[in-house]
């Protein structure tokens, strides 16, 4: 299947944690401004692929790849990883605020971290924008100068998507977000990545049907590291193609 | 079922258990305790006989029975301040490459010697220090125009940096090795590289166990006797330089301690009495920063 100017383009991307093939072969391409989910049974090396995409998959000690990843036309295995991951931030599965810093510092990290000096009115407003676009702004607004770790689960993941939006990223990767969360939080995270769209494309993980089904415009398929299918999320979950996609989708095995 | 057969565990061994480890944590208060007491009644005659200007006192003439621990503290502080100063930043660097920054392949190794040297006996850090340091300190002095004694403050505060190292290090390394992976993960998925993540994340996560790991070491520079008696000169004026000779509360109990007697030995019971307080303060303040500066 193809799709017009993706933002991203694997071409026969493989990832290995030492000797093992964690990713095998993968050629896809995602669209931009669109939500793309990942699925497939645990093992399957859909947040292998995911780490792959903001570099994070070198940090762990053994692992490498082959292959191409193009960001719009750069391939990032041949920029500064500094660079690819500031263009394509990242939520993790569980929510992991820094505990020494404030709301505040915590939506900053990404300038205070990396020594970028911004004039008051400038991080104040960059702090406010970020908090709203993560529905977060008014639940926080009055304690922006209190530790981030004092929130409940479901603010402290809103708050390290505030943190990832502060640096106008083009690419947000969610790894299972909501996979620590109540049912309640679940779902404003939910809207929220519906309503995030507009303005960033997202890749979210997920481990849940029903949530893939809610959010994603397409979706993946993986089973033990190769892509058996990628589409439009409605035309996957009517009508799959693959045999496997099925099975899965069928709850015949998870 | 067969009900006879079911037979619960003793109830007597659990209590058994509860007194003996209680017992055990209130035998570690009465030691405390007991130590403070004997050297208050050992220190007695000293301490109605000067009153507390005792502590301020810089005179020490035995022959004339006039006492004064000030050049001890002194020589005590400044020792032990000095090699805080010169072990932290070293202490520090260590800790984040074997916590941090060094393969296993190699933090293990370098770990493993470095416990070794915590274990090194007192008086052969002393002897190293006469034979190795001093010539190379005393040629440094008459480079720099100071007194060349080659003993003396500063040589007893490079050999505490030496000893103290270890401890510093091992504790603020495993405060490091404790940082989540997660929270550094967040970091570098920002675009932070290595280094902003370690003074942005990991340090401030692990700053109250390094400062732990710090005063654990000044605890031990405080006390520390054999090495420091060996180089630093025994002299019970009060140093005026980092250069002079001095002594040190431990150092001066252990070179005069053998010929005392009277009000001799109960000054020098005092000085310890002195010493034990300085200790407990510095550990105090310690705690409450710790508490603090938790995350």
């Amino acid at each position: 299947m193809s799709i017009e100017n993706p933002i991203f383009r694997t071409e026969d991307l493989c990832a290995y944690y030492g000797d093992f093939m964690a990713i095998k072969h993968v050629t896809m391409s995602i669209p931009e401004k669109k939500v793309t989910a990942f699925m497939g049974p645990s093992g399957c090396g859909k947040t292998t692929i995911l780490r792959c995409l903001n570099r994070l998959h070198e940090l762990t000690p053994g692992a490498w790849y082959s292959g191409k990843i193009f960001l719009r036309d750069q391939d990032i295995l041949e920029m500064d990883p500094i660079l690819v991951r500031r263009k394509v931030g990242m939520v993790f599965q569980k929510p992991n605020p820094f505990p020494t810093m404030t709301i505040y510092d915590n939506v900053l990290a990404g300038y205070k971290l990396l020594g970028i000096r911004l004039k008051k009115e400038e991080a104040d407003r960059i702090c406010e924008e970020a908090l709203r676009k993560a529905a977060l702004w008014d639940e926080v607004k009055d304690i922006l100068h209190r530790r981030g770790t004092f929130l409940s689960g479901g603010q402290q993941q809103r708050l390290c998507i505030a943190r990832a939006l502060a640096v106008n990223p083009e690419v947000l990767l969610m790894d299972e977000p909501t996979s620590a969360l109540d049912p309640k939080a679940t779902l404003q995270i939910e809207n929220l990545i519906v309503d995030l769209k507009n303005t960033v494309t997202i890749i979210i993980v997920t481990h849940n049907m029903p949530q893939a089904g809610r959010v994603s415009d397409y979706s993946a398929f993986f089973y033990l590291g190769e892509l058996v299918e990628f589409g439009p999320t409605a035309e996957m979950f009517t009508n799959p193609k693959d045999p496997r996609t099925e099975e899965y989708l069928t709850g015949k095995f998870s | 079922m067969n009900d006879k057969k079911l037979s619960l565990p003793s109830k007597i061994w659990d209590d058994v258990f509860r007194y003996l480890a209680f017992g055990s944590g209130l035998v570690v208060i009465l030691l405390i305790v007991a130590s403070l007491i004997t050297l208050i009644i050992q220190s007695w005659p000293a301490i109605k006989h000067y009153g507390l200007s005792f502590i301020w006192s810089t005179d020490w003439d035995p022959l004339a029975e006039k006492y004064g621990a000030l050049p001890f503290i002194v020589g005590t502080l400044l020792t032990s301040f000095l090699a805080l100063i010169i072990a932290t930043p070293f202490a520090l660097a260590g800790a984040i490459f074997l916590g941090e920054l060094a393969p296993k392949k190699i933090a293990e190794p370098i770990s493993f010697i470095m416990e070794l040297l915590a274990g090194i006996p007192s008086v052969i850090y002393g002897l190293w220090a006469l034979f190795f340091l001093v010539p190379i300190i005393r040629a440094f002095q008459m480079k720099i125009g100071a007194p060349p004694y080659g003993l003396g403050i500063f040589t007893a505060s490079l050999v505490l940096a030496i000893m103290i190292l270890p401890y510093a290090l091992s504790v603020a390394r495993d405060v490091i090795k404790l940082c989540p992976n997660d929270l550094k993960e967040a970091a570098y998925g920002l675009g932070a590289t290595r280094w902003e993540t370690i003074r942005g994340v990991i340090l401030p996560y692990a700053k109250s166990g390094i400062v732990a790991g710090i005063v654990l070491a000044l605890g031990r520079a405080l006390g520390e006797t054999m090495a420091v008696t060996m180089v630093i000169g025994n002299s019970s004026t009060l140093p005026s330089s980092i250069w002079d000779l001095g002594n040190t509360m431990a150092s001066v109990i252990a070179n005069e301690f053998n010929e005392a007697q009277g009000l001799h030995l109960a000054v020098l019971v005092e000085i310890g009495l002195l010493l034990f307080i300085i200790t407990v303060i510095v550990n105090l303040i310690a705690r409450i920063f710790i508490i603090k500066t938790r995350v």
